[in-house]
């Protein structure tokens, strides 16, 4: 296999990416060698190099502690727990929660054998008991998977001072009542408020 | 090859980047798998929850393929049960178990119309708790259909039906309190509710539980050198520490 072929197979590996748009992402990349390729390989291996799991609450960044943990500013009082690092993202797009996080690395799954131990649970607990913390938000996917997980970690934080909430479920924004399934104005209705 | 029917979603597996591997519990079909174009997408995540009704179309060119799904949403139930735990559970614990014990491409209707029952006993408000004796009778009437039900109804040494209160943990029978006394380290406790008495306790009903785990396990998890679905353990320790508050997790 020479160099454009290894290349091309890792490429393809890539979610969104098969053989033939690796491909054309390569022949991109060479057209375009010293402002893209050359760059690209470099970041790619200082990414590789310092980006590590936060010790912390589980998130990816070149810092251990993450700059999530290291940051001051942020309510320490509150816990958002969720499954993956993407949903870290996609909260700190949001800009709407400023506490901190606690990534699982996961859900529970009876299908996929993925229990308790395989989940970055001890710290979340251990985190959990300390004193400033006041509010554990379980952001679970409004999945079986999700719901289930999310119960068992209510379980487990059962015994400490701390309220657990979930996020809400319903109609979200720009959702045509018409076009929702079942199960989403089921959960609206029950979430109704007064206004 | 094209059929339609009616199913019950028990798992789904994603299959390269949008796909996704649907297992049905279908009426006519059986328990039935096959491939749903973009079913890993996040607008069918929805609809492919386990315990969710759907109305299946299934194409393949030949019988023994797996075939592509094309299916449509009929009743969601699971999103229902999201903020009660122990139906949840016991929601997963039922698809896992159907999943997991029944034979691909088998017809067991009266398995498919329990849990079906099953599901809708859970939805119901004003039933309690009495949908953990359905969930019970379900997984009995699974063993059933699959050659292995036991028999409650008589003690299997007199004969009698007085005084029921073990089960013979080998050949699945009733035994009496007399007769199972001396053995009664090894048999399995009769939950009274299957014998009509008691007031369906959850206590009883962890019996109840315990005793189809059993049979589960003997005739079907263990003969595949496997152990029952991490989500039955969790739902039974769940009515367990139902019964005795201390017990968490």
């Amino acid at each position: 296999m020479d160099e454009l072929d290894r290349v091309m197979h890792y490429l393809a590996k890539l979610p969104g990416l098969g053989p033939r748009s690796a491909r054309r992402a390569v022949l991109h990349m060479l057209r375009k060698r010293e402002v893209l390729m050359r760059p690209l390989a470099d970041a790619l291996g200082a990414a590789a190099e310092a980006v590590r799991d936060c010790s912390v609450c589980g998130n990816l960044d070149a810092s251990d502690p993450c700059h999530i943990c290291r940051d001051d500013s942020r309510d320490a009082s509150v816990i958002c727990v969720v499954e993956d690092v993407g949903d870290v993202w996609a909260l700190e797009r949001a800009g709407a929660f400023k506490g901190r996080y606690h990534v699982l690395g996961g859900l529970l799954s009876a299908l996929d054998g993925v229990g308790p131990d395989d989940l970055n649970l001890d710290g979340l607990i251990a985190r959990s008991g300390a004193p400033e913390v006041k509010e554990v938000i379980l952001a679970m996917d409004a999945t079986v998977d999700g719901q289930t997980t999310a119960h068992y970690i209510s379980d487990r934080l059962a015994g400490l001072d701390v309220s657990i909430t979930r996020l809400a479920r319903g109609v979200p924004v720009g959702g045509e009542l018409d076009f929702l399934d079942d199960g989403t104005l089921t959960q609206a209705l029950k979430a109704r408020r007064a206004l | 090859m094209e059929w339609t029917d009616e199913g019950i979603v028990l798992s789904v597996r994603p299959h390269g980047e949008s796909a996704a591997i649907v297992t049905l519990m279908t009426e006519a079909h059986g328990r039935h798998a096959g491939l749903m174009r973009g079913g890993a997408s996040a607008r069918h995540k929805g609809m492919l929850q386990p315990g969710n009704t759907v109305r299946a179309v299934w194409q393949a060119r030949l019988a023994e393929q797996l075939g592509s799904y094309s299916l449509e949403l009929d009743e969601s139930h699971a999103a229902d049960l999201f903020d009660d735990p122990l139906k949840l559970s016991g929601l997963a614990a039922a698809c896992a178990v159907a999943d997991r014990a029944l034979p691909e491409r088998e017809p067991h209707p009266a398995v498919h119309a329990g849990l079906q029952a099953l599901i809708h006993a859970m939805r119901n408000e004003e039933l309690g708790d009495l949908w953990v004796a359905v969930y019970v009778r379900w997984e009995l009437g699974v063993l059933a259909e699959l050659g292995y039900g036991l028999d409650l109804t008589s003690c299997a040494a007199t004969g009698t039906n007085d005084e029921l209160a073990y089960v013979s943990p080998r050949t699945g029978r009733a035994v009496s309190l007399s007769a199972g006394e001396p053995y009664r380290d090894k048999m399995l406790a009769m939950p009274d509710f299957l014998i009509g008495r008691g007031d369906g306790a959850m206590a009883d009903l962890l019996k109840g539980l315990d005793l189809t785990g059993h049979f589960l396990e003997k005739h079907l998890f263990n003969t595949q050198g496997e152990q029952s679905p991490a989500s039955r353990t969790r739902f039974r320790d769940r009515i367990e520490s139902s019964t005795s508050p201390d017990m968490i997790g």
